[in-house]
């Protein structure tokens, strides 16, 4: 060990270390590594399926990620559903919990820059994150690889890997939020309350009122391009949800084959003329969703700029 | 800076204000602290103590006027005070789950002492605050007074020029006041560090301090030791003498009464004691007296002057809290 790490790495240490001697870590964690283990079985019963339907079973390893037999959802979507939580539960008592128990002003009057504090636990509930969903992807390719006798590709490999730095992202995004939310409530019930209440909005509601605002605008008269129109307008308000945001990225990610995410109304005249199913590139790929990988990183970015902002000029007295 | 002659200033504040909105919770605050001495900032609570702390801390901004900390401007260069201060919030915390060792060891890698003469160090202190016993107890099962000596403990770790505890007597009982107030007179003295506190407990914490401010409604009202802060703020106020006796025979009262000097006597029926105001200490006139009728005199005390009077008029109301 370095003789005098800098109080960064030491503030991110006992927080790493915290959240390892933390029950909470392992509640989250189980219930991810459960129902992913969980869709991992059903994908493995299933993809024998999807390789007999499939006319190319290149890229069959790729479906063990998004293969569900209708009972239980896919890896992905667990992914998308369950990320939320994770992030939420390791950050939305990041900071105030520190100020009710009166630990915040004792840390803050060392010599650490106030900014350390909190991009300390930011990157410390990352860093336990990030072991977290490598250690369950790769288990989940491991397990695929044994009981499937399948060959991973090196193509296959690095879109995996690609996929879970996405997720890590769209958990990032959450983690954010949550503590965004802890640096504005001073109470963590009430940061968590916010955070899973915008979760459950996203996850749940928001489809429902797309639904509404889906119905309320149909178009009456029946022309391509009042149809597009409609499309359109849809899709941009799908785009506000983060948890759709990500699943476009992973759906280049993981389809291989798709290559463009709107509808077809929209094709350019150079994407007509594309040869339907040619699996694109790692690169192509993300090049399609990356107007929704910059948009993840951006509101990411934007949750935590607010809060670094409000809590450098939060004045922190002790406890209250 | 290297001097360490009595006349060092080693915490300068000029004109230092702070304004929330409407309020002026610091008020155009003038003190100077030199090295080497306790000075208790007493004022009731919500006289703007705790917000002087943390402008010469730098973890708030000073709406007006400069502080300086050891030669250095908090509001500029935070973490440069940070390191030469040690702050002991009122109600500290800490991480609970945690023993002393390890939350002392915390504190020390922030300042980034070297892990195995952090742990010596701890150890030291640990012994010094009389936690020795008590070191591999996680911290949530301390007692009030239990954490406020690891409290201690935790800000000298950085072998700070400098400590600002910020009501450290809050929440414990007398006797264990006395010992903390014990405690930090030994410290400052073996290790040679400026002590600022802030109380609002006038009695308890006066007698450690070698000079008092006396803080209200975020204004120096006065400063020194106890004798100057009566001058101060009564120069007016009259002598006090109590006394009881065995027996009051009308004579003798009259003669007490008719003392040069005496102003005024009074029986204090709360305490059984009588109470002759006076312009100069009467006490052995009083003494001769009374031993000239025959009286046994139970008790004779001059009152310390003009300390019940500041704490009657300035802090009651706000020391239940």
């Amino acid at each position: 060990m370095r003789k005098n790490a800098s109080p960064f790495w030491v503030i991110v240490r006992k927080e790493v270390a915290d959240y390892l001697h933390s029950w909470r870590f392992y509640i989250l964690v189980g219930i991810i590594m459960l129902t992913c283990l969980g869709s991992l079985y059903t994908a493995l019963s299933g993809i024998s399926k999807a390789a007999a339907a499939d006319v190319r079973i290149e890229f069959l390893f790729l479906r063990l990620f998004t293969v569900s037999d209708g009972n239980i959802p896919s890896f992905m979507e667990f992914i998308m559903f369950l990320g939320p939580l994770l992030g939420i539960g390791l950050g939305f008592d990041a900071i105030n919990s520190e100020r009710n128990k009166g630990t915040l002003s004792r840390t803050l009057a060392q010599p650490v820059p106030r900014d350390y504090v909190i991009n300390a636990k930011f990157v410390a509930s990352l860093l336990v994150i990030g072991v977290a969903f490598f250690a369950l992807g790769l288990l989940v390719v491991g397990m695929g690889i044994i009981v499937t006798g399948l060959e991973l590709s090196f193509e296959e490999f690095i879109r995996i890997i690609a996929y879970l730095l996405m997720s890590l992202v769209y958990v990032a995004f959450w983690l954010n939020l949550a503590i965004l939310f802890s640096v504005l409530f001073k109470q963590p019930a009430t940061a968590a309350l916010a955070g899973i209440a915008i979760w459950l909005f996203f996850s749940i509601f928001y489809s429902m009122i797309l639904n509404l605002i889906a119905d309320a605008i149909m178009p009456s008269e029946e022309s391509l391009a009042a149809y597009r129109r409609f499309e359109s307008t849809l899709l941009f308000f799908s785009r506000f949800s983060p948890a759709f945001l990500f699943s476009e990225v992973t759906t280049t990610l993981l389809y291989p084959t798709v290559n463009r995410l709107n509808s077809a109304l929209f094709a350019t005249e150079q994407e007509i003329f594309m040869i339907p199913d040619t699996p694109l590139s790692i690169w192509q790929s993300m090049l399609v969703s990356w107007p929704q990988l910059t948009a993840m990183i951006a509101l990411t970015l934007i949750c935590f700029a607010i809060s670094y902002y409000v809590f450098m000029r939060q004045e922190i007295r002790s406890r209250n | 800076m290297t001097s360490t002659m009595m006349a060092d200033p080693v915490i300068t504040l000029t004109g230092l204000t702070k304004r929330y909105g409407e309020l002026t919770a610091v008020d155009h605050l003038n003190l100077t602290i030199h090295r080497g001495e306790i000075f208790g900032l007493l004022g009731p609570n919500g006289a703007g103590k705790s917000t002087t702390i943390l402008m010469m801390l730098g973890l708030t901004e000073p709406t007006e006027g400069t502080a300086n900390v050891c030669g250095i401007d908090p509001t500029r260069q935070p973490i440069l005070v940070k390191r030469k201060v040690g702050y002991l919030p009122d109600d500290v915390g800490f991480y609970e789950d945690m023993n002393a060792v390890e939350n002392l060891m915390y504190t020390a890698r922030l300042n980034g002492i070297p892990d195995d003469q952090g742990r010596r160090e701890a150890d030291r202190l640990l012994e010094l605050v009389g936690l020795s016993d008590a070191k591999h107890k996680r911290v949530g099962t301390y007692s009030r007074g239990m954490r406020q000596r690891l409290g201690l403990a935790d800000v000298l770790i950085k072998r700070p020029e400098v400590i600002i505890l910020d009501e450290p007597t809050l929440g414990l009982d007398p006797e264990g006041i006395k010992e903390l107030m014990e405690l930090i007179r030994q410290l400052s003295r073996q290790e040679g560090i400026t002590v600022l506190l802030s109380s609002h407990q006038l009695h308890q914490v006066q007698e450690v301090c070698d000079r008092v401010g006396l803080f209200v409604k975020g204004k120096l009202l006065a400063q020194g030791d106890v004798n100057a802060l009566a001058q101060q703020l009564f120069p007016d106020e009259k002598v006090k003498i109590r006394f009881s006796l065995s027996d009051t025979p009308e004579q003798l009262m009259q003669q007490i009464r008719e003392l040069p000097d005496a102003v005024d006597l009074e029986y204090d029926r709360n305490a059984d004691e009588w109470v002759l105001q006076a312009n100069t200490d009467l006490s052995s006139d009083i003494a001769s007296l009374v031993v000239g009728h025959n009286v046994r005199l139970y008790s004779l005390k001059q009152e310390k002057f003009g300390l019940d009077e500041i704490y009657l008029r300035y802090f009651q109301g706000s020391e239940a809290s």
